[in-house]
């Protein structure tokens, strides 16, 4: 690179990132921390708070595995079969990346509200998914849906049948083959999927907003929970709130970090004597298409 | 014994797989598109129609459009500055930076919109208070756009052929000229699926925005605002309609993206 | 064997059980398979691309059938040492298959399909993926390798050398049909229609028949009879020579001779002379020739 201009792009681009990210983050720290470790730890410790934690840790535990399931089993469907609406499968499954979370929010309630379209019939067997936990869950699996899709489906296209089918002949049924061979084989990208929709799902807002009422003590997560902070004055909750998803994001960081490299160092490896392989996948870890907090 | 009643369950489970699948498919995405696309032409074209151009609804579509079209333009360009720094140069605590530029990514966007509010808004450490400003929306919305628009270049920048560019300067262009004529062409396309990410993401972004921007109708209300502010006081039918039009600008950006990405032979990184 | 997409490897899966025929039976040592799933059928298979669990070491790639099949450990162990032996990869018993060259990959795959003792082994294009001095390597590796285990083995190519060289019985498929079966010797000369004949070697037209070009014989004088030719080119392509004719009546065609024989004949470009097919016993004669 041209020496002349080397160090004043340099300059450019780590000042925009300075001053766009890394001092903006690095102030809810602070903030969190400004009056002392103590008064943080008050903070969210609250009633309030702590169920805002639990029930952000629940929406997680059930969320998470359903669309873990849900997306293994899409990817083993668009990967083995070849169909007429396949390619409408996939768009459908990535269609709550384009959508707005105050939309898919909206979207949920017009179908499970009282006035929804199941309102009645929900209503009559004394369900209730609006306002209440089951809203929650809905909501935030819903905009996380298509993360375990993205990465593992790549994985399985690239690896084909071959290994499953030799599986078979050698007298594998095909739940053994599965969990002898399929799974084995796309264990890490599932790992990193689950990871992404862990941090989507811990951080959804906008549709968790509009669905839930965020009825503090009820149906607030953490995430609403900072907000509320903020409108109640009590700007020391909300940053405490925000240091916990921060240190949750660095986690998700490392992971992301990490990944990345593997894949570099998989790629060079790849350049051996193996004759079926041709391309590498381009590297995926931005391969989701929104970002994997809420927006 | 086992063996048999696995035996006996396996027709019945590669039929309930599928189904099971399209049922969540169903209820979780395709039951509320539908009811969204249903309910905005509840009371007609007509109602419809007037939902979307009523002049708040006009005044926040008008403003998310202008501020995320210029969010992705401006990106696009810092985003190849710093994808040009990571390929091209060399410094320690180069992995730093790679995490720095996915943390809007990673981050919940309501802490997205604390940290922006934390060091630009009211209490600014440094005086700088574009709270309840226009340009509060722009900040948050470059912020969570920023990793599209470096990561959609990145991979381009990496692969281009330095060969091109030295065979360009061994024919006697100046690097301005190599630049302009050699690299941008090349990593054009993917600026443009870049931006167009960035776009589609802005346009819908709520969680940053709404606590920078104070929401202030007609002066800082985006359009997902906009939408809330609707569903919360009952009017649900013109909440879907202005919903609709969102999601119809987003599918057209993103299909135009994917023919810009088959045009020009862009793989996926973003 | 036979040309691409004519269907040989479709035919194969079919055998295994890896696809599903709309009519027709498979059956095997007199029993029929033919609704019965491919984990049943005890059979072993072999891919192109090998097909190796990657995540596992080629000594649990090969284990693999015996550990579905629930068998003693030490039972799995001792057999697996005797194969990994069997294949000459016992010193690679402990890596993983990217680490094996490919060569090394199918003598794994080999050995792993041989684990269950399959009654058919069922090779598809084994060394299609191979480069040419590896593939005849193994080649007659598998020749050698099939006398000492005597397993029936189907095995499809579309190398025609290859074909000839390894098989006992030898099946024809071309676009989904069976074309002709029989050992190779016998199909090469007495070929059931065109495509075969095309097919299994070089092939040329005189008097509107076709024939091997190593079966015609050039004569400098008439008297011995055959069609008047003109010589239009002589080619040396290392031991054997080919003399391109044009016939009298306007057709061409060539003929294969050995060294010896073109030496004999002595002809450059321009020469008239006669070309007729071999007698049976004229050939023994070139076949001589070549021997001594």
């Amino acid at each position: 690179m041209k020496s002349r201009w080397r160090l004043p792009l340099r300059i450019v681009a780590l000042g925009y990132l300075a001053l766009l990210v890394v001092i903006p983050v690095g102030s809810v720290f602070y903030r969190a921390f400004q009056h002392g470790f103590i008064a943080a730890w008050d903070a969210v410790t609250t009633p309030d708070a702590v169920h805002a934690l639990w029930l952000t840790l629940l929406v997680v535990l059930i969320a998470v595995p359903l669309n873990t399931v849900f997306g293994v089993g899409v990817s083993l469907i668009l990967a083995r079969h070849r169909f007429r609406g396949a390619w409408l499968l996939d768009a459908f499954v990535d269609l709550p990346l384009a959508i707005s979370p105050v939309v898919v929010g909206l979207a949920l309630v017009l179908v499970y509200g009282k006035t929804g379209w199941f309102g009645n019939w929900l209503a009559a067997h004394g369900i209730e998914i609006i306002f209440s936990f089951p809203g929650i869950v809905m909501a935030s699996a819903t905009v996380a849906l298509p993360y375990v899709v993205r990465e593992v489906l790549p994985v399985l296209q690239e690896i084909g049948t071959d290994q499953e089918q030799a599986a078979t002949t050698l007298g594998a049924s095909s739940f053994t083959a599965f969990r002898r061979i399929t799974l084995p084989s796309i264990r890490r990208s599932l790992a990193y999927g689950v990871t992404l929709t862990t941090a989507r799902v811990l951080g959804e807002f906008g549709a968790v907003v509009v669905v839930s009422g965020a009825i503090a003590g009820r149906t607030q997560t953490l995430t609403l929970f900072i907000q509320d902070s903020i409108d109640n004055l009590n700007p020391v909750g909300a940053y405490a709130g925000a240091v916990i998803l921060a240190i949750i994001a660095l986690v998700v960081l490392t992971v992301l970090g990490a990944d990345r490299e593997g894949r570099k160092a998989k790629w060079r490896s790849r350049s051996d004597q193996s004759p079926s392989d041709s391309e590498m996948p381009l590297p995926s870890t931005t391969s989701v298409l929104m970002s994997p907090m809420d927006h | 014994m086992r063996r048999s009643l696995r035996g006996a369950l396996r027709p019945a489970a590669k039929a309930t797989g599928p189904t099971l699948i399209v049922t969540y498919l169903s209820l979780l995405v395709l039951l509320p598109i539908a009811a969204i696309l249903s309910k905005s032409f509840e009371n007609g074209l007509g109602s419809f129609w007037t939902a979307v151009t009523q002049p708040e609804a006009r005044a926040a579509l008008k403003l998310t459009l202008i501020c995320s079209l210029l969010v992705a333009a401006f990106n696009s360009v810092a985003g190849l500055v710093i994808a040009w720094v990571l390929v091209r140069d060399d410094f320690p605590g180069k992995r730093v930076v790679s995490a720095v530029i996915d943390l809007p990514f990673a981050l919940p966007t309501i802490v997205a919109g604390l940290t922006l509010l934390s060091l630009y808004g009211p209490n600014s450490p440094f005086g700088i208070n574009v709270a309840d400003a226009r340009i509060g929306i722009v900040f948050a919305l470059a912020f969570v756009t920023l990793p599209f628009s470096v990561r959609s270049v990145q991979p381009v920048l990496a692969e281009l052929d330095r060969e091109t560019e030295d065979a360009a300067a061994s024919l006697g262009a100046s690097s301005s000229v190599v630049l302009r004529r050699v690299i941008l062409p090349s990593v054009a396309p993917a600026m443009l699926a870049g931006a167009g990410l960035a776009f589609a993401r802005a346009i819908g972004e709520f969680g940053s925005v709404v606590l920078i921007s104070g929401n202030l109708p007609f002066k800082t209300e985006v359009a997902s605002s906009w939408i809330y502010s609707l569903s919360q006081s009952d009017q649900l039918s013109a909440a879907a309609a202005v919903s609709t039009v969102l999601i119809l600008i987003a599918l057209i950006v993103l299909g135009a993206i994917g023919i810009v990405r088959r045009r020009f032979n862009v793989g996926e990184a973003v | 064997m036979g040309p691409s997409g004519g269907g040989k490897s479709t035919l194969l899966r079919v055998v295994a059980g890896l696809e599903t025929p709309d009519s027709g039976t498979v059956e095997i040592d007199g029993q029929d398979l033919t609704g019965i799933p491919a984990r049943q059928r005890g059979i072993g298979f072999c891919f192109q691309h090998y097909a190796p669990f990657r995540h596992l070491t080629v000594r649990r790639n090969v284990a693999f059938g015996l550990e579905v099949r629930r068998r003693p450990k030490a039972e799995i162990r001792e057999k697996v040492d005797e194969l990994l032996e069997l294949v000459r990869i016992a010193h690679l018993a402990d890596r993983h298959p990217s680490e094996l060259s490919g060569g090394q990959r199918q003598r794994m795959a080999l050995a792993r399909a041989l684990a269950i003792e399959p009654k058919v082994l069922l090779l598809d294009e084994p060394f299609g993926a191979l480069d040419a001095q590896v593939r005849q390597q193994l080649r007659v590796w598998l020749r050698e390798l099939h006398e000492k285990i005597s397993v029936t083995t189907v095995l499809v190519t579309h190398d025609q050398e290859e074909a000839m060289e390894v098989a006992d019985r030898l099946a024809i498929i071309n676009e989904g049909r069976l074309e002709q079966i029989g050992a190779p010797a016998e199909i090469y000369d007495k070929p059931d229609n065109e495509f075969v004949m095309k097919f299994l070697g070089p092939a040329t037209e005189l008097d509107g028949a076709w024939v091997r070009p190593h079966d015609l014989v050039i004569h400098n004088e008439k008297g011995i009879g055959g069609q008047g030719a003109w010589v239009e080119r002589i080619t040396h392509l290392g031991f054997e020579v080919r003399v391109d004719l044009k016939l009298d009546d306007g057709s061409s065609t060539w003929v294969q001779l050995s060294r010896g024989a073109a030496a004999e004949l002595d002809s450059v470009p321009g020469d008239q002379v006669w070309v007729s097919r071999a007698t049976p016993s004229k050939r023994q004669g070139a076949l001589t020739q070549v021997v001594s």
